[in-house]
C-alpha cells in the first residue's frame, strides 16, 4: 500500500509556494481529476486525516491554509476549481464565543461570494465536526432558504452544547436514511458507526416548522442510534442529546453534508474498538467504513 | 476610548449546560440547592470602535437562533424575583484567550484592525440562594483568586464597565544589587525575598564572579543566574556528588552524581550492549539523540524517529488546577515540537497523582480541596491536549492523602520527526553565530515570573501568584503550524521551548551552541507595558518559542509569521563572543560569560543515609485473621472499587482518543470500551502500518518499604505492558520522571538524609532494570521539592518514580490487548507468584501494614520476557495482560469485562502453600496474563514452561451473553462473579456522580 501520508507542513508549504488552482473546472474523467480543497488553519487540525481519506478515494487532494484563500478571496471564481470543498474538525479559534463563529464569519465577510457561486455551480462540500458548525453558521446546511445567485443566507440551525456539558469521546452507531437525498451516504447503512468526539453537538432549528421541513424533505441522512438501529436521544449512544438523534443534515441538492461524528476517524479497519473481535468473526471489513463517505464524495463529484 | 460592554444569554428555550453541570456541583460539593441558575458570556470590549459598530459586532458574534444579546445589560430576570449575579472575570494581566478571538472577531465584522483589548466574564444568575451562599459558591467552586476576580450584583444593577487593564506607564530600570560585604543571613535574606532559590554558596559564587569583574551586578543578572542554577533547570540534587550510607552501612563516595552514575550509564551500557551484538545493523543507532534537547528521539522508520518526553507540572497545579495543568500539556507539546529542528505532535499522555477524592478531614488553610484539584487538573489537560488536535493514548490517576499538598501532574508528548528535512537531519539544530534571535507565538507579561524558581522550593503561604500561568492552545497550535511550514522550507537553524526561565533559559541554552548572544529586550513584544527589564527576561509567558533564523532567511520567516496571523519578532543575534549579552535599548542589563553561566555552579557534596523510620508491620495472624472475614468474593468486588483500582472512565472519555485517525488499541478496550488497556498502539504515519506502543509504571507506595524495588517495579511494569501489546522487545525506550519530596537534610527536613538514600537505591533499581531488559533511558525529569507547609503543616509526597516505556510494532494489526478471545482458549499465568503485599492494594483494602514488597529480579525476567515475545511472534498469544495494582484478581477481572465471557481459572499451582487472597492480590512483578488456543497450548507450554508458566484454567462461552469469574482452588469454588456485579464495583464513583 503506497504512504499517502500527508505532512502538514510539506504541503501548506507547497501550496503557498506555487498556488496551482486551475481557474475553471473540467468535468473529471477519472478520481485523480477530482480536486478537493481542504481547508487548514487557525486552530482546524483533522487535515491530515480527512486529506487522507480523500485520496485514498483517489481524489487529488490540496491542504489550503484559509490565509491563503483570502488573498484570492475578493474574487467570486476562489474556489472554481475545486470540485469538493472539506470543511475539517478541529478548534478553529479555539470554539471561542461559539464552536465554528469565528472562523463561520471570517468565510462569510470575506470568502462569501465565491462560496455561493462554489454551491451554485453545483460544487460538493462534506463538513465534519467544527467544519459542521460552520457550514451551519454559515447557513449553508440545512441551506433550504437561500435562492441561486443570492448571498450567504441566515443561519436557521444551531449547534449548541451537549446536555451533559463539555467534550465527550465514543463510538457512535449512526442510522442511515436510505431516503436521504445526500449523495454522501448513498449505499451506507443501514447503520454505520465512527468516533463522535465534541462537546457542542446538539442540533436545534430555529423553529418547528422548519424542523418539520426538514424532516419533510430527508434532510437528515444521519441520526444516532442505539444497539438495535433505531434513533435515540438516549445518552450515550446519543452523545449530546440532540432531538430525535439528528446527527449531521444535508442540503436539498444532497451535495452538502455535515456530520458531527467523524467518518474521517475510521479509514483503518483496525480503527474500530472492536476490529480484533471482527476480524475473529470474519467480519473485517477490507478499509475502514467511513472512507465510504469519502468514496461517494468523490463518486458524486464523477457523475458531475 | 469608550468601553462596549457586551451580555450574551441562551434563549429561554434553550437549555443552559453550564448552569446545569454548575447546579449539579454546587448540590454535590456544597450541598447547595438553588432553584435555578441561568449563566451568561460577558465581553468588555475596550477598542477603538463606535457604538454603532459595536452594535455590528454584537450582530455578527450572537448566534440567531439560540441566543439573545445586549449592549449593555440584558434584564435580569422578572422584577419580582430577582436573582443574585455572580460574575468571575480575570484578573489584571492574566491571560485571556477568548478576549483574544473576540477582538480577532470584532476585527473581522468591522474590516479593520482594532487597537485595545476586549476582557472576558462569566455571569451566574442564581434564584433561591442567599447572597451568602452565593458567595461560598465562589469562593470554594466557581472562582480561583489568584487569577480571577469577582463581583456580586443585586437588580438593579448599572452595567458595570471596569476592565482589568494592567501594566504600567513607565518601565523601571535595571538596577545594581549589591553584593558585596553582605553577610551570610543577608545574602540568604536577599536570596529568599527576590524568590531567586539559590543557596548561600551559590550567593557566595555570583558574588567571587562579580567581585573579579569588578562590579555589582544588575537585578537582570542575579535573577539570570537563578533561573539558570535553579533545580528545576540545572537538576541539582541529582548532578551533585553524594557521599551515600548504604543499607549495611557502609559509606562511599558517588562522585558523578546519581545522574551519571545511573540514569545516563544505563542508557550508555544499553548503547554499548546494542552496538556489540549488532543488533541494529547498518540501519544506524537506534538512540538518535538522548539527554541532549527538549525530547529523547529513538529510531523508528526509514522515514521518521520517534520522540518522547514526559514533564511535570506539580506546584503550578497547586495554585491553579486547570491553569497550571493545561500548560504542563501545552508545555511539554513545546518540548516535543522544540526537538531537533521540529518534530510533528502525535500522542499525548497524562498521569495524575492527587489526595483522595473522598477526603473528608481537615486540610491545612491554603489548600485545595484534592476533588477541587482533580476536577480542575483534568480539565486543563482536557482542554489543553484537545485543542491541540492531539490525542491522547495514556493516563492514570493514583490517589494517596500525601499527594493533598502538591499534586503530581505529569503530561508527555510522543512525537513523529521526520528523518531529513530540507536536505539535513532533522534532530540536529545547526545554529550558527550571525544568526538572529526571533521569538514567536505569545506576547509577553508578568505571568510565570519566577516558575522555575518557584518549583525549585516548597509551596507555603508566601507562594508567588505570578508563577501562575494560562495556557492559550489556540495561539500555540497556530504557531506549532507555522513552525512546521518553516522547518520543512528550511528556514531556521535552531528551536527551543520558552518554558522554565523564559527567555533567560532559552536564549542562554541555544547560545552554547553558536557561543554567545546578544538581545534587545527592548525589541520584545509585551502584553501591557511596565515590565522590568528582568521581568521580560524571566517571565514564563506561554506558547513562545525562540528560533535561530540566518539572516539571509530572516525576511522570508517574518513573511510566513505575517500570513499566518502569528507574531514573530527579531530580537538579537547569536554571537561567538562567549557571553550572554541583554540590553533594554542603550542600557545594558546583563552581560554574563557563557562558561561561568553554565559552568560556575559551585558544587556541593550530599549526604545520604539509609535510615528508614521505623514501621510497625502486621503480623502474619493480623493478616489470616483479617482475611478470614472476607470471603474472596468480597474481597474481589471490594477491590475493584478502590481508588486506585476502578475504571477511572468517567474523566478519561473527556480526552480525545481519536483524533488524527491513528490509533489502534486506545486507552479503554472490551465489549463495552470501558476497561482501560494494557498499553495502547497507534499508527504513526496515514497509509503505514508500523506502530507505536504506550505503556507506564509507577508505584509510589512501595517506597515505604523499598525505593530500590519500587524502581525496578516501575521499569519491569512498563516493560510489562509494552509487551503484552505485542511490542518488539529490541525497540524499547523509556523516560524517567522522578518526583521526590526534599532529600536535603535541613531544620525542615530532618529526614533529608534518608530521602537522598531512597533516591540513591531507587536509582540503582533503575539501572539495574534498564541494563537488563535493553531499556534506555532517552529523557526524563526530575522534580525535588514536592512538599507543602501550610499553616505549619507539612506534607511531603512519597518518592515517586514514573517509567514511561516507549515500544515499537512492525505492523500495528498484529497488536494484542487484554481482552479474551473465543472460548475454549487456555488461560495461562506467566510468572511466579510470591508472597508480595507489601504496600499493595490488598493491604490498603484490609487497613494493614503488610511487609512484602515485589523483589524484581531483572536478569531472570528478561529471558522471560524474551522468550514471550519470542511466543508472540510465533502467533502463540491471542491475549495478554499485565498484572499490576490488584494483582491476578483485578487483571482477571479486568479480562472478564472485556471479553464477557467466562472464565473459569483453578489457583491451585498460581502459589502453592498460599492464601486464596495472597494468590489473588499479591503484587508480584514480572507476570503475563495470557491466553492461547487450545490447539496450541503444547507449543506455548515448550516456549514458556521454563519461565514460570502456571496453567490456571480456560475461556467459556459466558452466561446469557454476560461474562463470569470463576474462582476455584482444591476443587471447591471459592468465588463466582457475572460481570455485572464485577462492572458495578469497577464503576462505582462513574454510577456515584
Amino acid at each position: 500500500m503506497p504512504s499517502d501520508g500527508q505532512r502538514l507542513g510539506a504541503t501548506l508549504g507547497q501550496a503557498e509556494l506555487r498556488p496551482q488552482t486551475p481557474m475553471t473546472r473540467p468535468a473529471p474523467k477519472e478520481a485523480r481529476d477530482v480536486r478537493v480543497l481542504v481547508l487548514t488553519g487557525y486552530g482546524l487540525n483533522c487535515e491530515a486525516e480527512t486529506a487522507a481519506g480523500f485520496s485514498r478515494a483517489g481524489a487529488t487532494v490540496d491542504l489550503v491554509h484559509l490565509s491563503e484563500m483570502l488573498e484570492r478571496g475578493g474574487r467570486a471564481d476562489a474556489l472554481a476549481g475545486y470540485h469538493i470543498l472539506a470543511f475539517i474538525g478541529g478548534f478553529s479559534f479555539g470554539d471561542h464565543i461559539q464552536s465554528g463563529r469565528v472562523f463561520a464569519n471570517r468565510l462569510r465577510f470575506r470568502l462569501g461570494e465565491a462560496l455561493c457561486r462554489f454551491v451554485d455551480d453545483g460544487g460538493l462540500a462534506l463538513g465534519v465536526c467544527n467544519g459542521f458548525q460552520t457550514l451551519v453558521c454559515l447557513g449553508l446546511l440545512p441551506g433550504v432558504s437561500r435562492a441561486r445567485g443570492t448571498p450567504l443566507a441566515a443561519q436557521q440551525a444551531a449547534l449548541v452544547h451537549n446536555d451533559r456539558l463539555g467534550y465527550f469521546d465514543t463510538w457512535v452507531k449512526l442510522a442511515v436514511d436510505a431516503e436521504s437525498p445526500c449523495v454522501w451516504t448513498r449505499g451506507v447503512g443501514p447503520t454505520i458507526e465512527m468516533p463522535s468526539r465534541h462537546g457542542e453537538g446538539k442540533l436545534l432549528f430555529q423553529d418547528e416548522s422548519l424542523r418539520e421541513q426538514i424532516l419533510a424533505s430527508r434532510l437528515v441522512p444521519v441520526r444516532y442510534a442505539d444497539a438495535s438501529g433505531a434513533p435515540t436521544e438516549v445518552w450515550p449512544d446519543n452523545p449530546n442529546g440532540s432531538p430525535g438523534g439528528v446527527a449531521g443534515l444535508c442540503d436539498p441538492t444532497g451535495r452538502i453534508f455535515g456530520l458531527m461524528p467523524h467518518p474521517d476517524a475510521y479509514l483503518y479497519p483496525e480503527n474500530h474498538p472492536d476490529w480484533i473481535r471482527q476480524r475473529d468473526a470474519g467480519a473485517l471489513p477490507a478499509a475502514g467504513l467511513g472512507l465510504r463517505i469519502f468514496e461517494n464524495g468523490v463518486r458524486a463529484a464523477l457523475a458531475g | 476610548m469608550p468601553i462596549y460592554r457586551l451580555e450574551i444569554e441562551n434563549r429561554p428555550a434553550v437549555p443552559d449546560a453550564l448552569a446545569t453541570k454548575t447546579a449539579q456541583t454546587l448540590s454535590a460539593w456544597l450541598g447547595l440547592s438553588p432553584a435555578r441558575i441561568r449563566t451568561r458570556k460577558v465581553y468588555l470590549c475596550d477598542l477603538d470602535m463606535s457604538e454603532a459598530e459595536a452594535e455590528k459586532v454584537l450582530a455578527a458574534i450572537a448566534d440567531p437562533v439560540i441566543e439573545v444579546a445586549a449592549k449593555g445589560a440584558l434584564p435580569d430576570g422578572e422584577p419580582g424575583d430577582p436573582p443574585v449575579i455572580l460574575t468571575v472575570s480575570f484578573l489584571p494581566g492574566v491571560t485571556d484567550a477568548v478576549g483574544k478571538s473576540v477582538k480577532t472577531a470584532c476585527e473581522d465584522a468591522l474590516g479593520r484592525a482594532l487597537a485595545g483589548q476586549v476582557y472576558t466574564g462569566t455571569m451566574y444568575l442564581v434564584w433561591g440562594l442567599p447572597r451568602a451562599d452565593v458567595e461560598r459558591a465562589a469562593a470554594e467552586v466557581l472562582h480561583n483568586p489568584l487569577i480571577q476576580r469577582i463581583r456580586i450584583d443585586e437588580p438593579p444593577r448599572r452595567p458595570d464597565l471596569s476592565v482589568p487593564r494592567a501594566g504600567a506607564t513607565s518601565t523601571p530600570r535595571t538596577e545594581i544589587v549589591p553584593l558585596r560585604g553582605l553577610s551570610d543571613e543577608a545574602l540568604e535574606k536577599l536570596s529568599r525575598e527576590r524568590l531567586l532559590a539559590l543557596s548561600v554558596p551559590e550567593m557566595h559564587a555570583a558574588r567571587a564572579h562579580f567581585e573579579a569583574e569588578g562590579r555589582e551586578p544588575t537585578d537582570a543578572e542575579l535573577e539570570c543566574i537563578a533561573q539558570t542554577w535553579s533545580e528545576h533547570c540545572k537538576h541539582k540534587i541529582f548532578n551533585t556528588p553524594i557521599d551515600y550510607t548504604d543499607p549495611q552501612g557502609n559509606t562511599r563516595r558517588i562522585e558523578r552524581g546519581v545522574f551519571k552514575t545511573y540514569v545516563v550509564a544505563a542508557t550508555e551500557d544499553v548503547r554499548k550492549a546494542r552496538a556489540s551484538s549488532g543488533i541494529d545493523g547498518d540501519g544506524g543507532d537506534f538512540l538518535v539523540s538522548v539527554f541532549s534537547d527538549n525530547a529523547g528521539v529513538v529510531r523508528f522508520t526509514d522515514e521518521c524517529h520517534l520522540v518522547y518526553k514526559v514533564e511535570t507540572h506539580n506546584s503550578p497545579s497547586a495554585l491553579d488546577p486547570y491553569g497550571g495543568a493545561m500548560t504542563g500539556i501545552v508545555g511539554v507539546n513545546r518540548d516535543s515540537f522544540g526537538c531537533g529542528l521540529g518534530a510533528d505532535l502525535l500522542a499525548n499522555v497524562w498521569g495524575y497523582c492527587l489526595g483522595k477524592p473522598n477526603h473528608s478531614g481537615a486540610l491545612p488553610k491554603g489548600l485545595m480541596p484534592p476533588r477541587r484539584i482533580r476536577e480542575g487538573v483534568h480539565h486543563g489537560v482536557i482542554d489543553g491536549g484537545n485543542q491541540s488536535g492531539i490525542p491522547y493514548m495514556r493516563g492514570f490517576e493514583l490517589f494517596d492523602d500525601r499527594f493533598v499538598g502538591k499534586p503530581l501532574v505529569y503530561c508527555g508528548t510522543v512525537a513523529a520527526m521526520p528523518v531529513e528535512t530540507a536536505g539535513r537531519p532533522t534532530h540536529e539544530k545547526f545554529t550558527a553565530p550571525g544568526d538572529r534571535i526571533v521569538m514567536i507565538g505569545g506576547r509577553v507579561g508578568k505571568d510565570g515570573i519566577h516558575g522555575a524558581t518557584f518549583s525549585s522550593v516548597e509551596l507555603n503561604e508566601s507562594s508567588p501568584v505570578q508563577a501562575v500561568q494560562i495556557g492559550d492552545p489556540i495561539t500555540q497550535k497556530m504557531m506549532f503550524d507555522m513552525l512546521a511550514e518553516a522547518r520543512d522550507r528550511g528556514l531556521y537553524s535552531g528551536i527551543t521551548d520558552n518554558g522554565a526561565g523564559g527567555l533567560s533559559s532559552s536564549v542562554g541554552e541555544m547560545a552554547e551552541a553558536s557561543g554567545g548572544a546578544e538581545v534587545d529586550l527592548a525589541r520584545v513584544p509585551l502584553k501591557y507595558p511596565g515590565l522590568a527589564p528582568w521581568e521580560i527576561l524571566v517571565s514564563e509567558a506561554q506558547e513562545r518559542m525562540t528560533v535561530a533564523v540566518p539572516p539571509d532567511n530572516l525576511p522570508a520567516f517574518l513573511a510566513l509569521a505575517a500570513r499566518r496571523e502569528v507574531e514573530a519578532t527579531e530580537i538579537g543575534t547569536f554571537t561567538n563572543s562567549g557571553r550572554l549579552v541583554i540590553r533594554y535599548g542603550e542600557e545594558k542589563a546583563c552581560d554574563l560569560p557563557l562558561a561561568f553561566l553554565h559552568g560556575g555552579l559551585p558544587k556541593v557534596v550530599r549526604s545520604a543515609r539509609w535510615s528508614p523510620p521505623a514501621r510497625t508491620l502486621a503480623t502474619a495472624a493480623d493478616r489470616e485473621k483479617a482475611l478470614a472475614a472476607r470471603p474472596v468474593a468480597d474481597l474481589v468486588v471490594s477491590m475493584l472499587a478502590q481508588p486506585n483500582i476502578r475504571s477511572g472512565e468517567r474523566y478519561a472519555r473527556h480526552y480525545d482518543h481519536e483524533v488524527k485517525g491513528l490509533a489502534v488499541v486506545k486507552p479503554f478496550v472490551g465489549v463495552s470500551r470501558d476497561v482501560p488497556a494494557t498499553a495502547t498502539v497507534m499508527r504513526v504515519r496515514h497509509g503505514r502500518d508500523e506502530g507505536v506502543v504506550l505503556g507506564e509504571g509507577i508505584h509510589p507506595h512501595y517506597s515505604d518499604l523499598d525505593a530500590h524495588a519500587m524502581a525496578l517495579a516501575c521499569a519491569d511494569e512498563g516493560v510489562r505492558r509494552v509487551l503484552s501489546a505485542g511490542a518488539r522487545i529490541d525497540r524499547m525506550a523509556a523516560l524517567d520522571n522522578f518526583c521526590w519530596p526534599d532529600p536535603i537534610k535541613s531544620a525542615t527536613t530532618p529526614d533529608g538524609e534518608h530521602k537522598l538514600a531512597q533516591l540513591v537505591r531507587a536509582c540503582e533499581g533503575l539501572y539495574e532494570a534498564c541494563v537488563a531488559y535493553g531499556l534506555p533511558l532517552i529523557s526524563g525529569k526530575d522534580s525535588m521539592k514536592n512538599d507543602a507547609t501550610m499553616g505549619g503543616v507539612k506534607i511531603s509526597v512519597p518518592p515517586t518514580l514514573l517509567v514511561s516505556v516507549i515500544g515499537q510494532m512492525k505492523d500495528v494489526r498484529r497488536a494484542l490487548t487484554l481482552s479474551p478471545r473465543a472460548p475454549g482458549d487456555v488461560v495461562y499465568l506467566l510468572g511466579e507468584t510470591e508472597d508480595a503485599c507489601g504496600e499493595s492494594e490488598l493491604s490498603r483494602l484490609l487497613g494493614l501494614s503488610l511487609d512484602g514488597v515485589p523483589r524484581t529480579d531483572p536478569k531472570r525476567f528478561a529471558a522471560r520476557y524474551h522468550a514471550f515475545a519470542a511466543a508472540h511472534e510465533a502467533g502463540l498469544v491471542r491475549s495478554a495482560h499485565t498484572l499490576s495494582r490488584g494483582g491476578l484478581a483485578v487483571a482477571l477481572s479486568h479480562m472478564v469485562m472485556a471479553s464477557e465471557l467466562g472464565l473459569s481459572v483453578a489457583l491451585d499451582a498460581v502459589a502453592p502453600g498460599l492464601a486464596p487472597a495472597v494468590a489473588l492480590f499479591s503484587e508480584s512483578t514480572g507476570r503475563i496474563l495470557l491466553t492461547t488456543r487450545s490447539e496450541d497450548a503444547s507449543a506455548l507450554e515448550a516456549r514458556l514452561g521454563p519461565h514460570g508458566l502456571v496453567r490456571l484454567g480456560s475461556v467459556e462461552p459466558g452466561a446469557s451473553g454476560r461474562g463470569y469469574l470463576r474462582i476455584r482452588q482444591g476443587g471447591q469454588t471459592l468465588a463466582e462473579l457475572g460481570s455485572d456485579a464485577l462492572r458495578r464495583a469497577f464503576q462505582e464513583e462513574s454510577h456515584a456522580v
